[in-house]
């Protein structure tokens, strides 16, 4: 068979999203970063937003998240994108405004801007990966990193007399009155990317509906913080992550 | 009896050397090069069986770096 009778475009299955731009992504090798960027650009497209999308990168890995996704991007300080993302949808409520952030961002030093947006009922979305260390600055540990999960900062494990119980921040805010929308996914499988998408596209169809805040957490992996290869790193979210942050809907309305 | 026959085209530059394509695939049609490496000295991904290839695109779901374009046609016999 002549590969050249099957490489034209009427028989395209799947390509680089045309959002996303060619520049080489800094991510690590099998970051869940890339994946998420791929599904919101797509999304994007899909909704036919280009022009009227927003984005509130953050601080951490995802802090050049401007670089490769060809929409309007604000840079925010360190945990405050929600408040960032406040203003500005306030201030242009016909736009798509979503804020991408880590767990070190949204969980830790973001947590009061982040519990009072989705309280206030901003209509934004909110991406939400974690997976549970610092990724940017070294793999210290976080509020959501697992009981006797092992740190820079935590070499003998978490121990969760001393430095508490990992974080469910995303159960915390479906409480909240401001909240339409909270889900957990992942990436790691094709099924699972489709399921992403799908809580992407829907969380950016609330935030345009003005139905309230929207919040999607993405279970990922940290290669390089975990110090396991890419696809081990997959392995050991399945096996440690999921039974702590189960994946599924936990409010939908 | 139709048939589905796929094809894998890979970002040489772009792709990291992941893996996790390779894991995705359900036709074991995927490996990484084991010498080759491109231009920032990842061992790129490349089609080890591409007769298997179904076109699934699995491997472009699950690539995080967007190095990898699947094209899948039917072919009757």
């Amino acid at each position: 068979m002549n590969t050249s009778n099957i490489v034209s475009p009427e028989n395209l299955v799947y390509a680089k999203p045309e959002l996303m731009n060619d520049m080489y992504m800094h991510y690590c090798p099998g970051c869940s970063h890339g994946t998420v960027h791929k599904l919101i650009a797509e999304v994007i497209k899909e909704l036919g937003l280009e022009d009227k999308t927003i984005g509130i990168a953050p601080v951490g890995c995802a802090v050049f998240a401007y670089k490769y996704i060809d929409i309007d991007w604000q840079e925010a300080a360190h945990g405050r994108a929600p408040a960032v993302a406040t203003a500005v949808k306030r201030l242009n409520p016909d736009k798509m405004v979503f804020t991408y952030q880590g767990d070190g961002d949204l969980a830790a030093i973001g947590t009061a801007e982040t519990i009072h947006a989705a309280n206030r009922g901003e209509n934004i979305a909110i991406i939400f990966i974690n997976n549970g260390i610092y990724g940017m600055t070294g793999g210290q540990m976080a509020p959501t990193t697992l009981n006797k999960m092992l740190t820079s900062t935590s070499p003998t494990g978490r121990d969760v007399q001393t430095m508490g119980n990992p974080l469910k921040i995303v159960d915390l805010m479906a409480l909240l009155d401001g909240v339409c929308y909270a889900t957990r996914s992942s990436v790691h499988t094709a099924a699972a990317v489709r399921k992403t998408k799908k809580a992407i596209k829907l969380a950016f169809e609330n935030a345009m509906a003005g139905k309230g805040t929207s919040i999607v957490e993405v279970v990922s992996t940290c290669s390089s913080g975990w110090k396991l290869s890419p696809t081990a790193s997959n392995d050991w979210m399945v096996k440690n992550m999921f039974p702590v942050y189960p994946l599924g809907d936990l409010k939908n309305i | 009896m139709a048939k589905v026959k796929g094809y894998v085209e890979v970002n040489t530059q772009r792709c990291k050397g992941c893996g996790v394509c390779v894991v995705s695939c359900p036709s074991d049609v995927l490996e990484l090069q084991p010498r080759e490496v491109n231009d920032r000295g990842y061992h790129y991904v490349y089609m080890k069986n591409p007769d298997d290839c179904i076109g699934c695109a699995n491997c472009g779901y699950v690539c995080p770096d967007s190095c990898l374009t699947i094209y899948r046609k039917k072919i009757t016999q």
